[in-house]
């Protein structure tokens, strides 16, 4: 597989399909492994850090279920490409800082993604479309122990896996999942459910813009604790915190279409048009009429749409996609342009 | 990770944003995101977020933590301490005394309950496959069940035997 080659493709989290797939976009389970005894990455020196990648690079080879895969050394790869694998979710924006010695195995289908030498000599994620967080860990679990058994990894029977960050010791896990809550962003109720996850020893994150201006409604949450909890245990308690999240995001959607259709199907309406005939547009305000469109896609409002076509748009539209669809390097202003050709030719009558 | 605004805290606030058409990502302290979220309060309720994550990241006092070395890759406690990376594996042995409660007060608790390695997960499945038949052997001797004894001892012995081959 060539860099290219993903261009062509759907990445998994947004292929739009799985379990409630109205509300979460992606669930996505990681794992942090080290090599016993080995200075982690941030106090390797070159060689040390060069013998990590070699030996991880040789135990995935020999790994069957790790086959379709592709590795990508970071040294070797411009900035468009590093960004655009960020981009894809494939890897951190961390990974692409001083690259020496660093690397990304991803398999064809977007799956899995392995990081060797980010803040652990391993960081491995399984994506997954929709609300499906325990199929992504029979996935992990299985690639875990595959690379356990070719691997000496720093484990501790007190503590479990050791890691860099006290903060992923012991199961080294974090599972996380991706939601859209336009009605509860819409409806002020969002302070209220992000408090409450907190209070949980769960985080979230969202994917916001400048000033005060909030984009997109995408929140990603994720547990905390990492210790002391078994993995099932983890991801339960987080897959019960999203039903009760999914639960309140639909019943906000209900009481608008109820109270406030007017207004929605206005906004809904008013957003598509705008995006179907830009000429110059932001990544920032795509995003966030993007989001409108999708929730209308969703409630029926905006009825030739498939969700795949507008979960597409949402990276297409970033600098390295577009650069990378453009075959060269572009301006701020460029990109505006071309991101609004872009959206015409795939959204336009 | 230290926070990406100031460069002073530790980092426990992780953001993505975008500015003139580049994603970033933000990893902030407490007071920075503080800062940064004035504006955006309304939307997102950061406050609210910071209230559930003002225990990360703190380490015991100076004066509690001496001059202690790992005795693998060298790192001292007091480095941990500045960046809040360990140094390799055995520094979890060597900083004990220290990550033992640190590790307490972000978890709530201090130990696993997850999965191991693959060799590992079968040596434990062995250990107590052999502690139960010798538990078994111990009653059927008290409860003179002669026969039964024989039976077990020589199940041990087989799984012995295996062991060292
Ligand atoms: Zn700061
Ligand atoms: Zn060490």
């Amino acid at each position: 597989m060539q860099i290219n080659d993903f261009l062509n493709h759907t990445t998994e989290w947004l292929k739009g399909t799985g379990p409630h797939s109205d509300i979460v976009i992606s669930s996505r389970v990681r794992l942090a492994r080290n090599i016993e005894k080995s200075s982690f990455p941030q106090w390797a020196n070159k060689k040390q850090s060069k013998d990590i990648l070699d030996i991880i690079e040789v135990a995935a080879k020999r790994i069957d279920y790790l086959k379709e895969t592709t590795i990508f050394h970071l040294a070797d790869m411009d900035a468009v490409d590093k960004q655009f694998l960020i981009e894809r979710h494939l890897m951190s924006h961390e990974h692409a800082q001083k690259t020496d010695s660093k690397a990304v195995i991803v398999d064809d289908e977007e799956i899995i993604s392995i990081m060797v030498n980010e803040e652990d000599h391993i960081r491995a994620q399984v994506m997954q479309s929709g609300f499906n967080l325990f199929e992504g860990w029979n996935i992990m679990n299985k690639i875990d122990d595959f690379l356990s058994q070719e691997l000496p990894f720093a484990y501790s029977s007190t503590w479990g896996y050791l890691t860099a960050c006290p903060t992923n010791t012991g199961t080294g896990m974090r599972g996380s999942v991706m939601l859209h809550l336009p009605a509860l962003v819409m409806s002020r109720q969002i302070n209220q459910v992000l408090a409450a996850i907190s209070k949980l020893q769960f985080t979230a994150r969202g994917l916001y813009g400048e000033g005060t201006q909030a984009s997109g409604n995408f929140f990603q949450v994720s547990n905390q604790v990492s210790l002391g909890h078994s993995e099932n245990e983890i991801l339960e308690n987080l897959n019960g915190l999203i039903r009760q999240i999914i639960e309140q995001e639909t019943q906000a959607r209900e009481i608008m279409l109820n109270q406030n259709r007017a207004m929605l199907e206005d906004k809904i309406h008013r957003s598509y048009g705008i995006i179907q005939n830009a000429h110059i547009i932001s990544s920032q305000e795509t995003i966030e009429l993007l989001s409108m469109v999708r929730l209308g896609s969703d409630l029926g409002i905006i009825k030739d749409m498939d969700r795949a076509r507008v979960n597409e748009l949402f990276i297409m539209i970033l600098p390295a996609h577009l650069q990378k669809l453009e075959k060269r390097k572009l301006s701020s202003q460029e990109r505006d342009i071309k991101r609004a050709e872009l959206i015409r030719s795939r959204l336009g009558k | 990770m230290l926070c990406n605004i100031c460069n002073k805290n530790q980092a426990t606030v992780h953001l993505t944003e975008i500015i003139d058409d580049q994603m970033n990502e933000l990893h902030l302290c407490e007071e920075c995101a503080r800062n940064k979220s004035v504006q955006m309060e309304q939307q997102f309720g950061l406050a609210d977020l910071l209230a559930g994550l003002t225990e990360f990241g703190k380490v015991p006092e100076e004066k509690d933590s001496p001059e202690i070395k790992c005795p693998n890759c060298g790192l001292n406690f007091k480095e941990f301490k500045k960046v809040g990376r360990l140094g390799c594996s055995d520094c979890y042995n060597a900083f004990k005394k220290y990550l033992a409660p640190l590790l307490k007060r972000i978890h709530g608790s201090g130990v696993h309950a997850g999965k191991a390695p693959v060799g590992v997960a079968k040596d434990v499945k062995k250990n107590s496959e052999m502690q139960e038949l010798r538990q078994s052997l111990q009653k059927a001797i008290e409860n003179e069940q002669f026969e039964d004894a024989a039976r077990i001892r020589d199940v041990i012995k087989d799984l012995e035997k295996k062991e060292k081959a």
